[in-house]
């Protein structure tokens, strides 16, 4: 062979390659392949017929240029031509660069489709096998077309061959990918689940991603799936380290496929307890393995057999059942967190964050806090401390708040740039949801704005506003440690904004105080007046107009502040506003009305914090973890963070320059003049008509949308094509969503129109307003849609969300209901026992009343059933009910045209395995609703 | 599922690219210029783990030959860092001790190892000597 080019080594080709290695800069390097691209364009035109060997040397030239980065816009015709060559060689290269370099709307499809059908036909494996991934490669909708009916008779026929078998599998993995319209269920299924039990385990490998994929779409059709892949599973987990001979990967048998079936058992709940059984000694044969000794030094080794520890533990996660598997699950990581090597310390932590929110092993998660801070200290890569952050933030529970908070903090001083806002977000969270001690918290924000204030976000500030200003035992201790912290000589902006907007409102509650008297307090705030930008000054200036209702003692030193020019002529025309208004309003003012007009902000009403909508929006909304999820509703935050976020939650809270003093910032609901698409019933009338009508509910709609009757993020729908993601925010009558419409191909979507619908009863009830999207939705690109919602009067339907589209070519037409729910308009209402039992009485007619029992759907546990009453909109009243293992709740809905008191109780029997439920509103209809919104969460 | 399959030596020049999504060649261009920078920025002792945009780079470095696979999170990490060495073994025992060189010269033969071994981002075959049969036979019929 020669010596560097193996097997028909093509002259030219090494000539070439070696011309462009020995060429010394880029502008040679250019020089050299355009000569070469001449060269080739003028042979291909040429009038002499290229014999099979050049034209598989130029192609193969062509391909090396395309992989310097240039790209090729000729050359396909001869490549097609290769196709058709009897030799293997020419037909090989043919088949590559059609894979690498043609797209699938290329006009060539029909000539390749042509020689792909005679290679199928040929009875060549190898030939056969090129075709097949050929098809695999390109898989355009007319190449799925004229093959999506063949591949799985190649599949599932008796004499294919096995490296033929194994194409198949994956091209029409492909092909279902692509086209599943082209690929219905039917005979071969079966079928090829039992290719899980092939003898090749080539095959088995190939067939388990085609069934992973096909089950996560149709796990009825693949059930049978599961108790095969556990005994596949078992054989290979058992076997001698020799028995798989070369699917042996130094002595770990088959590691690749073992992953695989792993990941395919995560596709369904625990199996029956026959298989269960099975499945828990495989996975404790995996975990016992991990502490046998080696047996091999080789690093290899251990990593293969960590892969396949790591899906397992995956696994156990995944099925969240066995407490016995999950806390060895966590021991196994809490060995790795000490590994020396960082790969396993860096996968170990970020499994332990999924160990983490289990109920099993949440306790078993949070022994392993020392360790983890202390990777937080010493951990030299940035990605493993990343990890070491979610970690913490993740096993964060009321009884080691303390100590993470002062860890993250800690931590902070030296994080790299790129994760420190995240880090603040964190931390901001965290102390507000674990908060016992108020003064604890404003410490932890004040530090994180002297310590980040760069990476402060106004979120996080405007946060620390509302609780100070919404807890009276809090504001004494915030307006204290606000003035002592503005003695530092540079002290950050956010800082200044914080302590002007508390000052300005609490700062008598320290004036008693010879230190920090009035005028040391104006003072204060007004030698940082100068550094600051324009919203800040902005921000001052309202400071002082409340001192001077504050202060009557120092009006006169203000009104010289605001009459300065700098103030009255200053160029900036919000400033320049401010000081002429606040300077006539403090002249002409009785003391009586500025007392009216400067009183205190009245508390902010209680909602979701904004910090965590803004970390879930840094993650983006796809990713919106459940993890956090399943933490917000662990917890019971002190200000009911379950309930629905404010609609103008930043309107409300800016003490920005056209919202503040006066409390004007309930804005109304933004876009007033309403699309014409928003005329629900209107469309309805025309679709009945026209060609293009509402597509019928897609599948699997109802169990959607009942997922977000007590939560108001996350998938609502997810096909092949289309994936459909929600967040929405409510506050009172109002409400406001977001509808993320993510292209999950490669393909733009063309006339995509999203129309939202109310039928005619829901109409009156229920104002929705959308805007139009772009009508075309590139590949992989998402386009956001908001939905403005006014709540008229009670409701009972839903409404329901058509999308049509165009892809490739066909019409794609799919209705939704949109979550959009009664309770989502609940306020919630605290109350004693008394006066609950007092109303409950009060509301005794029969027709206020509506009662429901039913068997219990999901486990019954107490902390799951309190997190969804809690997400379900109203509050959980502890210690009402004389039944401990009884839940009550109240609440208010709120409509335009009224507002509906509702009480709840639910009352489990454990033995039975039933609820019963009981909902008394002043309003049947009401009550009605919401008792079958509720009856279906649990 | 594996999007992307390169080898990348120091200097930054691209020495086999496969793409299981389709990318537009000036994007290529621009993904292998910053998944290089990415991965010489690193050290020994920090982890093989890159989260990238919405995907995680694995890499491994064999002398001054980097192989980079991207994948998304229904991939395992360790996993897909084996198969790379599994993908080197194989390439050293066809090429019996392989060198940038021998991937340069043997472009559409490092293709046919890599389509054995991976298909449309799957893993197909594991097994070395599977994995070599095609290229065997093409030997045989160039010798012949």
């Amino acid at each position: 062979m020669p010596a560097v080019s193996k097997g028909d080594g093509m002259r030219g080709l090494a000539v070439f390659i070696s011309d462009i290695r020995n060429c010394k800069s880029k502008e040679a390097e250019i020089k050299r392949i355009n000569k070469e691209l001449a060269n080739i364009r003028s042979k291909f035109k040429g009038d002499k017929a290229l014999d099979g060997y050049s034209k598989k040397k130029y192609v193969c030239k062509l391909l090396f240029i395309f992989l310097l980065g240039h790209d090729i816009d000729f050359g396909h015709m001869e490549a097609v031509n290769l196709l058709s060559s009897n030799r293997y060689t020419e037909k090989q290269i043919g088949y590559l660069f059609i894979s690498v370099l043609v797209n699938s709307n290329s006009e060539l499809i029909r000539l390749i489709n042509n020689a792909i059908k005679n290679d199928l036909a040929s009875r060549n494996p190898t030939f056969m096998g090129l075709a097949l991934h050929c098809i695999a490669n390109v898989c355009s909708r007319e190449m799925a077309e004229a093959f999506a009916g063949e591949i799985p008779k190649i599949l599932v026929a008796g004499d294919t061959m096995d490296s033929v078998k194994q194409s198949a599998a994956l091209c029409l993995l492909r092909l279902y990918r692509t086209s599943p319209d082209l690929v219905p269920m039917g005979d071969w299924t079966s079928r090829v689940v039992h290719l899980l039990n092939d003898q090749h385990l080539g095959v088995v490998t190939a067939a388990t991603s085609l069934i992973t994929t096909l089950a996560q779409k149709n796990p009825e059709e693949f059930k049978t799936s599961v108790s095969l892949a556990v005994s596949r599973l078992s054989r290979i987990v058992t076997s001698a380290s020799t028995d798989l001979q070369d699917y042996t990967y130094y002595f770990v048998p088959a590691p690749w496929l073992s992953v695989k079936l792993l990941r395919l058992l995560q596709c369904y709940p625990p199996p029956d307890p026959a298989v269960r059984g099975r499945l828990t000694e495989c996975l404790e044969t995996i975990l016992n393995k991990a502490q046998e000794p080696p047996k091999s030094k080789k690093v290899q080794h251990s990593n293969a057999k960590n892969a396949v520890l790591f899906e397992a533990i995956s696994l156990i996660i995944h099925h969240d059942s066995e407490p016995n598997l999950l806390v060895r699950a966590c021991n196994q990581l809490g060995q790795f967190l000490q590994h020396r090597e960082t790969n396993l310390r860096y996968l170990a932590l970020e499994s332990m964050c999924t160990l983490a929110s289990s109920e099993f092993s949440h306790e078993a998660v949070k022994t392993h806090i020392e360790t983890v801070i202390n990777a937080l200290k010493t951990e030299r890569d940035v990605s493993v401390r990343q990890r070491a952050v979610d970690l913490l933030y993740a096993m964060c529970d009321r009884s080691n708040a303390q100590q993470i908070v002062a860890e993250m903090l800690n931590y902070l001083e030296t994080a790299d740039y790129s994760i420190r806002e995240e880090i603040v977000l964190k931390v901001a969270i965290l102390a507000e949801k674990y908060a016992v001690d108020y003064t604890w918290y404003v410490d932890t924000i004040l530090n994180l704005i002297r310590i980040a204030g760069d990476y402060v976000s106004e979120e996080v500030w405007y946060r620390v506003i509302q609780i100070v200003i919404n807890r009276d035992d809090v504001q004494g201790y915030a307006a204290k440690t606000v003035f002592e912290a503005l003695q530092a000589p540079a002290c950050h902006e956010n800082l200044v904004k914080v302590g002007g907007y508390i000052l300005g409102e609490f700062g008598n509650l320290i004036a008693g105080d010879p230190r920090s008297s009035p005028l040391i307090q104006f003072n204060l705030l007004h030698s940082k007046f100068h550094l600051c930008s324009v919203p800040t000054r902005a921000l001052l200036l309202s400071t002082y107009i409340k001192f001077v209702n504050l202060f009557p003692e120092i009006k006169t030193t203000i009104q010289d502040v605001l009459r300065s020019d700098s103030q009255l002529k200053n160029a900036d025309v919000e400033l320049q506003q401010r000081a002429v208004e606040y300077l006539r309003l403090s002249t002409i003012a009785s003391t009586d009305i500025l007392a009216t007009v400067l009183e205190e902000m009245p508390p902010f009403p209680e909602r979701e914090s904004s910090i965590l909508a803004k970390l879930k929006k840094k993650k983006g909304p796809g990713t919106v973890t459940d993890l956090e999820e399943i933490k917000k509703e662990r917890s019971s935050d002190m200000n009911g963070s379950a309930e629905p976020a404010s609609v103008n939650a930043s309107a409300v809270s800016t003490p920005s320059p056209s919202a503040d003093l006066l409390g004007l910032g309930a804005a109304p609901l933004t876009n007033s003049a309403p699309p014409p698409s928003s005329s629900g019933s209107l469309l309805v009338d025309v679709f009945s008509d026209s060609a293009s009508a509402v597509a019928p509910l897609a599948p699997g709609s109802d169990d959607n949308f009942a997922r977000f009757v007590c939560k108001n993020n996350g998938v609502l729908f997810e096909n092949q094509l289309l994936q459909i993601g929600l967040k929405s925010e409510f506050r009172q009558n109002l409400g406001r969503m977001f509808i993320f419409y993510g292209n999950k191909t490669s393909t733009q979507f063309l006339n995509f129109t999203p129309t939202v619908i109310c039928s005619d009863d829901l109409q009156p009830s229920l104002n929705l307003q959308t805007k139009p999207v772009d009508p075309t939705v590139d590949g992989g690109a998402q386009v956001q849609q908001v939905v403005n919602i006014e709540c008229v009067s009670d409701f009972m339907e839903a409404p329901i969300l058509n999308i049509q589209f165009r892809y490739g070519g066909t019409f794609q037409n799919l209705s939704v209901k949109l979550p959009i729910t009664l309770n989502k308009f609940f306020q919630p209402t605290e109350m004693s026992s008394q006066d609950f039992f007092q109303r409950w009485k009060q509301l005794s007619n029969p027709k206020q009343e509506v009662q429901n029992i039913f068997k219990a759907k999901h486990p019954m546990d107490a902390e799951i059933t309190k997190a969804k009453i809690i997400g379900f909109g109203s509050a959980l009243l502890e210690e009402v009910d004389p039944n401990p293992a009884n839940f009550v709740g109240a609440g208010i809905i709120h409509t335009k045209t009224t507002q509906i008191g509702c009480l709840l109780r639910l009352e489990p029997n454990l033995q039975a395995q039933m609820y019963r439920l009981t909902l008394r509103t002043s309003k049947e209809a009401v009550s009605q609703r919401l008792c079958e919104l509720l009856s279906e969460q649990f | 599922m594996i999007k992307f399959f390169l080898m990348v030596n120091k200097q930054g020049q691209t020495r086999l690219s496969r793409y299981y999504e389709h990318i537009e060649i000036h994007k290529r261009t621009m993904l292998e210029a910053e998944v290089i920078k990415h991965c010489l920025s690193r050290s020994k002792d920090q982890c093989s783990f890159i989260e990238y945009k919405d995907f995680k780079l694995v890499y491994r470095q064999y002398a001054a030959l980097f192989v980079v696979v991207g994948i998304n999170e229904t991939e395992n990490e360790m996993a897909v860092y084996e198969l790379i060495h599994n993908f080197v073994e194989v390439l050293d025992k066809y090429f019996s001790r392989v060198s940038e060189l021998d991937i340069m010269f043997n472009l559409d033969r490092v293709h046919i190892i890599l389509d054995e071994m991976v298909l449309n981002g799957c893993i197909v075959e594991t097994n070395p000597n599977r994995i070599l049969a095609p290229l065997f036979v093409l030997d045989k019929v160039a010798e012949s």
